[in-house]
């Protein structure tokens, strides 16, 4: 029986693991947790987006908040101004956010580190502008309301705990897509280039052009979570896509680590409770401690801090390990 | 990856532990305290109106407790900041009526964030009392079932410097507003409203949160015929728009909105503000008004019990707009018939009901923002009259009229 | 637009053109002689203006002796900025010291935030509070202060980048770090008093700006946006072509204004700024990565 137990130990161990997720937002469980959970599923999913392309691109984005802002005032327009079904109307989003992220993909990633996060950084600005003035189409500063819910068939997801299985249900799919493609033929072309993008090329790959799809895959990704934000607020307003909110998702993907996929949840979570719980109220020192966050990680760990943590984890174990084995 | 899985799990066991204990445990009451949310923004932007919120609520809370409590129930408001941000708003508004179990909420400060969270009071049954200006939130009333407000509307405010301009037959104005949610709802009604009192704009300027000069665009204006200058904004653009017109030596009046009833507006445009003319609530010229006003009490009342905890010449209109909205709330609470609302769902939901209810049946209630008539087809109900004009001279307010 | 006109456009451009170019400054002196943008650089122009009131009005102290010791404050930040968060960096890639520059540029911002609160501050002005007449505009003489500032400090750092040994090793350090540390350039000393030197240069832009134009926690971000901007338009190499960027930025921000494009100029006027770097980015990219390639 022990030994079934220990031969299955990893299935058994995300088979708890997943429980532990399903319980979460009953009331007799974590319950009042719910909303955070949400929020740091969405965030989630802007952050792998983002962790990949800092990753495996070494490139930095420091307007993630544009495509997400995209993602959701799409969704938001559509299904409430136009009627459009929010399926479809998400479905439309993540489309022309991406088609937006290919287009200008190809220019931006002909610039170097600095540059491009300018141009990121600039682009980000221009859609936040764009989301205050435009107020024929969206609310203008104060925001729109009345975004109707999500729903299948019959089945609407109006309350906080429908919406938690929904915004998981993408958070872990993404995530699940996202290991499928690092492990795949283009996971290894990815890894090649960030390597050494000469040697890469040296083989026949177009490394710009890997670039620009990452970059494309991590708008979509955060349009998906803009349009699921839309959808649980039934509210958007032009303050959640502003530079600091692309600022918290480099904080996110720093804390979570540079193409680390699950370490991406360890990033929002970490800086949703933060903000949310931990640090509410206290004016500006949650953008003090992201800073300090930034500067310390970078500076000692700059794969990020899951991946470091995990490192010291496993020198410990083989430490430890190793006592075991002498005599 | 297997021991990385074995730690999780055994992190998360204990964190399940904890978690199902916590929710376990209970406290008990004898005498059921009322407990009502309130939502200000005490960070962020609008910090110079949710600090005074808070102060007044506090205040009153002391004030009503060492009285006794509302029927021998003591009050309890749970105040939250909402750091002038709508998302976080909506979660605390979640947070008070789900965890919290309120009764009823008061605020949010801004009209931002009011707006974000009304899909969610509407959908929790719950009676809310803004202290935000923009008339979207209270309309259409048929959709706004649970949702009131107390300060007036900009509507109002700017039907006020209109009818002042038309009085003096100015016909040529020039608007220059913020981007923000508040300039921008005020410009949209100044160029709605015009016409209705003879007016026109013959130039419409904009500027952004944050821009530190206007003088692009207050020389354009002086390019026009404009024979006076509406600024809408907040205390901060509004002393720079009269820095630079100082600056730029324009002659023409300057009128502002009710944003820059406070000290603040004074200290930073300096000698610039002598002469600027803006709607406000009596409260800031309480001294001046007649004793046969009906608010005359009521304001020096509470001008006196605030100043004395908060200092001289600290108090704002904005805290007046907290105070009517908790004294409507007390009101419904005295007459709440209800001897436990926390006993089950059924009747926390009654409760909100009845409070809601009660609310909707306010009349003639002498605030500090004006005198309210609530009703169903109107969830602001005051009367008119309730603005002054304000002139500042020598860097204090006066009457002007 | 009259004449009248035009000219008080021109002015106030200038006005606000020579702060850009002052931010500029900073940004190019640090990216020369390091390779490195500097994020916080717009947060040093706030510092100053915010140091300079709380000296100046909260202390009470004389106004010269405010003002410098702002200047001075904002300087050691700046070395400070360098010891603890760049130079432990060392061999970072440049995403990371990106990131760290954004790091340290909130987290200033953050304790401004908390230490002045969200309010507005305005320190006196240096002298008189009369605008003049200038043909047929008005100029602040706060405004004149600015301006010729931003003229002395262009002035003088030319000379001590052309005519003293400090300069010269710095001038050095930017054409060729690695010819410079063979004849005895200490590179990271170099480094050190770039950052300082840039952190010094955006006070004294905050410092001579505040009174003309109220200063909170949080001006530092659009004005680091544009002078980032100005600074580009230099090519980053070239600090009289970061000046000249900032004040055409200026001035074109301001006739934007007068050309009465319909309503909606003024309020995308700092629109004009972000598309000016985004043009200067994707035109000039291809260049930028040659000498990236080389360097």
């Amino acid at each position: 029986m022990l030994e079934m137990v220990k031969s299955h130990w990893a299935l058994l161990a995300t088979a708890t693991l997943l429980l532990f997720l399903i319980l979460i937002p009953f009331d007799w469980f974590l319950g009042q947790y719910t909303t955070l959970m949400i929020f740091i599923g969405i965030s989630t999913i802007v952050t792998v987006g983002l962790c990949l392309l800092m990753g495996y691109t070494g490139q930095v984005s420091l307007g993630q908040a544009a495509f997400y802002g995209l993602g959701a005032y799409f969704s938001a327009v559509l299904s409430k101004t136009y009627s459009v079904d929010p399926w479809l109307a998400m479905l439309i989003a993540a489309a022309v956010t991406g088609s937006f992220a290919y287009v200008i993909g190809f220019p931006i990633f002909r610039l170097r580190g600095n540059y491009l996060a300018m141009a990121t950084l600039g682009l980000g600005l221009i859609m936040w502008i764009l989301f205050r003035q435009l107020s024929q189409i969206t609310g203008g500063p104060d925001g729109m309301a009345g975004i109707p819910y999500l729903s299948v068939g019959g089945f609407v997801f109006d309350t906080s705990f429908k919406r938690y299985f929904l915004v998981w249900f993408f958070c872990l799919a993404t995530l699940f897509i996202s290991q499928n493609i690092v492990r795949s033929r283009s996971g290894r072309a990815l890894r090649a280039i960030h390597g050494s993008e000469a040697a890469a090329e040296s083989i026949g790959i177009n490394a710009t052009q890997f670039k620009v799809k990452i970059f494309v895959l991590s708008a979509v990704y955060a349009s998906l979570a803009g349009s699921l934000l839309a959808h649980h607020l039934r509210f958007v307003s032009p303050q959640s896509f502003d530079f600091l909110a692309s600022v918290k998702f480099v904080v996110m993907a720093v804390i979570g680590g540079l193409a680390s996929i699950w370490g991406a949840i360890f990033g929002a979570g970490t800086t949703r409770i933060l903000s949310d719980e931990l640090l509410l109220g206290f004016g500006q020192w949650d953008v003090v401690i992201y800073g300090a966050i930034l500067v310390v990680v970078m500076i000692f760990m700059p794969e990020g801090l899951f991946v470091k943590l995990k490192e010291l984890l496993d020198r410990w174990r083989l430490r430890y390990t190793q006592r075991e084995t002498e005599p | 990856m297997k021991k990385y899985l074995t730690w999780s799990v055994m992190l998360l066991m204990v964190v399940a532990l904890v978690a199902v204990s916590a929710n376990c445990s209970s406290t008990e009451e004898e005498v059921v305290t009322y407990k009502v949310g309130a939502l200000f923004s005490t960070t962020g932007g609008a910090s110079n109106l949710g600090v005074p919120e808070e102060n007044t609520v506090k205040m009153v809370v002391d004030q009503i407790n060492d009285a006794g409590g509302i029927n021998g129930h003591p009050l309890e408001v749970i105040i939250y900041n909402d750091e002038t941000n709508s998302e976080k708003c909506v979660t605390l508004a979640t947070k008070l009526i789900e965890q919290d179990e309120v009764l009823a909420i008061i605020g949010p400060t801004t009209s931002g964030n009011s707006v974000a969270i009304i899909e969610t009071i509407t959908t929790a049954e719950i009676p809310l009392i803004s202290c935000a200006a923009n008339i979207g939130i209270i309309e259409p009333v048929g959709e706004r079932y649970w949702i009131f407000k107390t300060p007036q509307t900009d509507k109002e405010a700017i039907g006020e410097i209109y009818a002042y301009l038309a009085s003096i037959n100015i016909s040529d104005i020039a608007i220059i507003s913020n981007t923000s949610g508040f300039g921008a709802t005020g410009r949209a009604i100044l160029l709605d409203d015009a016409d209705d009192y003879g007016i026109t704009v013959v130039d419409d300027q904009v500027f952004n949160e944050g821009d530190t000069s206007v003088q692009s665009q207050l020389t354009h204006i002086g390019g026009t015929d404009a024979e006076a200058v509406v600024c809408w904004d907040t205390d901060k653009g509004s002393a720079i728009v009269a820095l630079d017109m100082q600056t730029l030596q324009m002659d023409i009046p300057l009128f502002c909105s009710h944003g820059i009833a406070n000290q603040a507006f004074i200290d930073a445009a300096g000698a610039t503000a002598n002469g600027v003319i803006f709607p406000a609530g009596k409260l800031i010229i309480v001294d001046d008004i007649p004793a046969s006003d009906p608010q005359k009490d009521v304001l020096t009342q509470y001008r006196d019990d605030y100043e004395v905890i908060y200092g001289n010449g600290t108090i704002n209109t904005f805290g007046g707009h907290a105070w009517d909205a908790l004294q409507m709330v007390v009101m419904a609470l005295e007459d709440l018939d209800i001897e436990d609302p926390y006993e089950s769902a059924d009747s926390l939901a009654d409760a909100r009901a009845a409070i809601r209810d009660s609310i909707e049946q306010i009349t003639g209630f002498v605030g500090i923002s004006g005198i309210f008539d609530m009703s169903a087809d109107n969830h602001l109900g005051m009367r008119a009259g309730s603005l002054a004009m304000i002139e500042i001279v020598d860097g204090k307010w006066t009457w002007h009229q | 637009m009259s004449a009248d006109q035009f000219l008080q456009y021109l002015i106030s451009g200038l006005t606000m053109g020579s702060i850009y170019a002052l931010v500029g400054l900073g940004f190019t002196i640090i990216y020369a002689v390091t390779r490195i943008i500097n994020f916080a650089q717009g947060e040093f122009v706030m510092l100053g203006g915010m140091l300079s009131f709380t000296l100046a009005v909260s202390a009470g102290l004389p106004l010269a002796p405010a003002i410098i010791l702002s200047v001075l404050i904002a300087a050691a930040i700046g070395a400070i900025m360098y010891l603890f968060a760049i130079r432990p960096a060392r061999n970072a890639s440049v995403v990371s010291l990106i990131i760290i520059t954004i790091g340290v540029a909130i987290f200033i911002r953050g304790i401004a935030g908390e230490l002045w609160g969200v309010d507005f501050v305005r320190p006196p002005y240096w002298a008189g509070s009369e605008s003049i007449r200038f043909f047929g505009a008005y100029i602040h003489p706060q405004a004149l202060w600015i301006i010729g500032t931003t003229l002395a400090v262009t002035v003088l750092l030319h000379l001590f980048l052309s005519y003293t040994m400090v300069g010269k090793a710095l001038k050095a350090c930017a054409i060729n770090p690695r010819a410079a540390g063979l004849v005895g350039v200490n590179a990271k000393t170099m480094a050190l008093i770039a950052f300082a030197l840039a952190a010094a240069i955006g006070g004294i832009g905050g410092v001579v700006m505040a009174p003309l134009t109220l200063t909170s926690y949080n001006v530092g971000v659009m004005l680091g946006l544009k002078g980032f901007v100005a600074a580009s338009i230099g090519g980053f190499k070239s600090p009289i072509a970061a000046v000249v960027g900032g004040i055409t930025l200026g001035i074109i921000e301001s006739l934007s204004v007068g050309l009465d494009w319909g309503p909606f100029t003024s309020a995308y006027k700092d629109v004009i700024a972000l598309v000016v770097l985004l043009l200067i980015l994707l035109l000039w990219s291809g260049r930028l990565t040659e000498e990236e390639r080389a360097g």
